[in-house]
């Protein structure tokens, strides 16, 4: 995957761009903080998930941060965010803890799902995160669905849908896409592009002319790329569309190019065999994100060195603590396994007690 | 009182939710403009408006998903599929998530969704149009489902699915849709069944039949020439409701005849029938005095051949000749 950004042509810089021009140095650096945040939870994640803590899948954002974290920094109050199985980095930026995140991954009854969730399913409501979702492309016409509650309840609002460049080619997607300008829904469907569908790159997986995001042409949406490595950038573009949805009604398809630095997921046998390690290597070195708008906020003389190492030590240190945390939290219970079913049932309502609603023994 | 077809009484239902609660919305293919492929939405576009009452292109998996999006903040979609036979292109949104997504977030959400539609053979479309999923749903834990089989038990549950706050699947029966039955009128008060509850459709002595939808009126019409012809008083417990399922309804009929037919569109393998058969042998053991026995749909996809698919399907002459076989 070739980054957005051509060589021969000087970048533009989104710096200046009305949604960034109002940052302050504070907002800049907890950016900064929550990007670094992100990746050393990822981090510790695979750790814990290498010493046995957690079952399942492991899906990693390192390499992503800066799209996760720009769009959250532009929620407002009736905004709401859905994406797909790599969710734990949506989580954090929308606020979640890393408590509750750790002790999910590790099935504790203390997780924001009280472990019954897991990896892929992390969910808080009252932050305006509806999951972590483990269908490829199953969560996209939810997405429509929050938007169109919004535009139901008469709320200026955008529903931020993720999906990866892996679920373009999915039937529900697209019919979602149709739904989205038939019936002029405030969502933006955001493509985190990091060039590969699990083991098959963009170019073997999907039809296209230009790019992914382009196929909004059919439906007369609106479209554009970004370049993920420019926090700037990402909420630049994805402010305008948010926009357009909050003022205007209307949907848009955002390709954000990106790259994940580990495979699809820890399971991911393959994941050094598709992709040639200099590949992996050029973009760490040149691409990172993180690393960009570090370089970016020493440049603005609103970060040094030093306090940069003391931020992602401060974020080492909370990272082990979610450790500490989750580790001696406490299981689930077999008799937590029916809870969570019914929203009858879990209330105990008079409905909930006519008839049975579950059949073990 | 008052005797409405079994289409109107669930117009009825939706036309009074919807003036009871702001959220409540209709959604599905021809269900405004066209008045209901089935007629069962008629006049409510015209009164309730493009903001209420919605057409979706035939795009399942698309509006279904979206109507569970918007009910995670608070919407009270009422979603038909023209067919429950189509529930095959929507399926993951139907179950992982209007069905698992409460649970994965640890209950910190809740789909208070209708899906609602036809969902039976008999009427000569052929295979793919002619599915009864009702057991395949029920088997979700997360969904409810009822099936109801009069026009009375129609309004009713469905006032009572749009007022639940988790997923309520309604099989409704285009066999039945013209039916005429007594329907309290709404001037007598809000009328509502709850979900859970079976009816006993024919009180009896010597033999419950066991069914819900279509399958109550054969077992009905069985009843009386048993009665008739056999002098056998048979019991016809009708379901209603297949999850939540009213177990002692079942049981306590079962312990009072000694003897079960269980009569059910479903196919036989693992189908709803299945599930009453093993709660039976469960609770009510010692009552029998002879094997459960079942009436399903023959065990193949719906033939179309309009000469003979009436035999595939469960009807009195074969619930008749089940029932002699054991009593």
């Amino acid at each position: 995957m070739e980054s957005a950004t051509s060589p021969n042509i000087a970048p533009l810089d989104f710096a200046g761009s009305p949604v960034n021009k109002t940052l302050t140095s504070d907002q800049k650096i907890d950016y900064y903080r929550l990007m670094t945040r992100i990746r050393s939870f990822e981090r510790e994640s695979l750790r814990q998930y290498q010493g046995g803590k957690m079952g399942g899948f492991l899906h990693l954002y390192i390499g992503q941060e800066s799209v996760a974290v720009g769009a959250a920094s532009l929620m407002g109050d009736n905004d709401h965010m859905i994406t797909a199985y790599r969710c734990h980095a949506h989580a954090l930026a929308v606020g979640m803890s890393m408590n509750e995140c750790m002790a999910e991954l590790f099935g504790k009854a203390t997780g924001c799902s009280k472990g019954k969730g897991g990896s892929m399913h992390f969910f808080a409501p009252d932050k305006n995160f509806w999951g972590g979702h483990g269908i490829v492309a199953g969560q996209t016409p939810l997405g429509l669905g929050l938007g169109y509650g919004l535009k139901y309840k008469g709320l200026e609002g955008a529903a931020l849908c993720f999906l990866g460049d892996g679920a373009v080619n999915q039937g529900a997607y697209h019919e979602s896409l149709n739904l989205a300008a038939l019936f002029e829904i405030p969502v933006v469907y955001i493509i985190e592009n990091n060039g590969y569908s699990m083991g098959t790159s963009q170019k073997r997986s999907s039809a296209f002319k230009d790019c992914l995001a382009q196929r909004a042409e059919a439906y007369d949406m609106d479209w554009d790329l970004v370049n993920g490595e420019d926090l700037y950038e990402i909420r630049a573009k994805l402010g305008i569309a948010m926009e357009r949805a909050r003022k205007q009604s209307r949907p848009s398809i955002l390709e954000i190019s990106t790259y994940r630095y580990y495979g699809h997921s820890v399971a991911d046998a393959r994941a050094t065999e598709y992709r040639s390690p200099e590949e992996i290597q050029k973009y760490k070195e040149h691409h990172d994100p993180i690393s960009l708008w570090k370089q970016r906020l020493i440049k603005e003389g609103i970060l040094t060195e030093e306090s940069a190492k003391a931020i992602d030590k401060e974020a080492r240190k909370e990272v082990s603590e979610s450790v500490k945390f989750a580790d001696e939290s406490p299981a689930p219970t077999a008799n937590d396994i029916i809870d969570d079913v019914y929203w009858e049932t879990d209330n105990n309502t008079e409905a909930s007690k006519i008839g049975r609603h579950f059949f073990n023994d | 009182m008052r005797e409405i077809e079994y289409r109107d009484a669930l117009n009825e239902a939706f036309d009074e939710e919807l003036a009871r609660d702001e959220n409540v919305v209709l959604m599905g293919e021809e269900v405004a403009q066209y008045n209901g492929a089935y007629k069962v939405t008629r006049g409510l576009w015209e009164k309730w408006g493009d903001k209420r009452v919605v057409d979706t292109p035939i795009s399942e998996a698309g509006f279904i998903g979206m109507g569970i999006g918007a009910s995670m903040l608070g919407i009270r979609p009422v979603m038909e599929l023209m067919f429950w036979s189509f529930h095959s292109v929507a399926f993951d949104q139907l179950v992982n998530n209007a069905a698992c997504v409460r649970y994965m977030a640890g209950g910190l959400i809740n789909v208070p969704i209708v899906m609602r539609g036809p969902a039976n053979g008999g009427t000569n479309v052929g295979a793919t149009h002619s599915h009864t999923p009702e057991g395949l749903f029920a088997a979700f834990p997360g969904l409810k489902v009822c099936s109801p089989a009069t026009p009375a038990d129609a309004k009713g549950l469905m006032k009572t699915a749009i007022r639940d706050n988790d997923p309520v699947y309604v099989m409704e029966n285009t066999l039945l849709y013209g039916n005429k039955g007594p329907v309290p009128d709404p001037a007598e008060g809000d009328f509502t069944i709850p979900l859970g509850k079976a009816d006993i459709k024919r009180e009896g002595s010597d033999i419950s039949l066991i069914a819900h939808g279509r399958s109550v009126l054969h077992a009905l019409e069985a009843a009386e020439k048993l009665q008739s012809e056999h002098n056998i008083n048979a019991e016809v417990v009708d379901l209603r409701s297949i999850r939540p399922l009213d177990q002692d309804a079942i049981i306590n009929s079962v312990v009072k005849t000694n003897r079960a037919v269980l009569v059910d569109e479903s196919k036989p393998f693992c189908g709803v029938s299945a599930q009453i058969a093993t709660l039976i042998q469960e609770h009510a053991f010692d009552h029998l005095d002879a094997p459960v026995k079942r009436v399903c749909t023959i065990d193949a996809p719906a033939i179309y051949s309009p000469h003979i698919e009436d035999e595939q399907l469960p009807n009195a002459r074969r619930v008749v000749e089940q029932v002699l076989t054991i009593a």
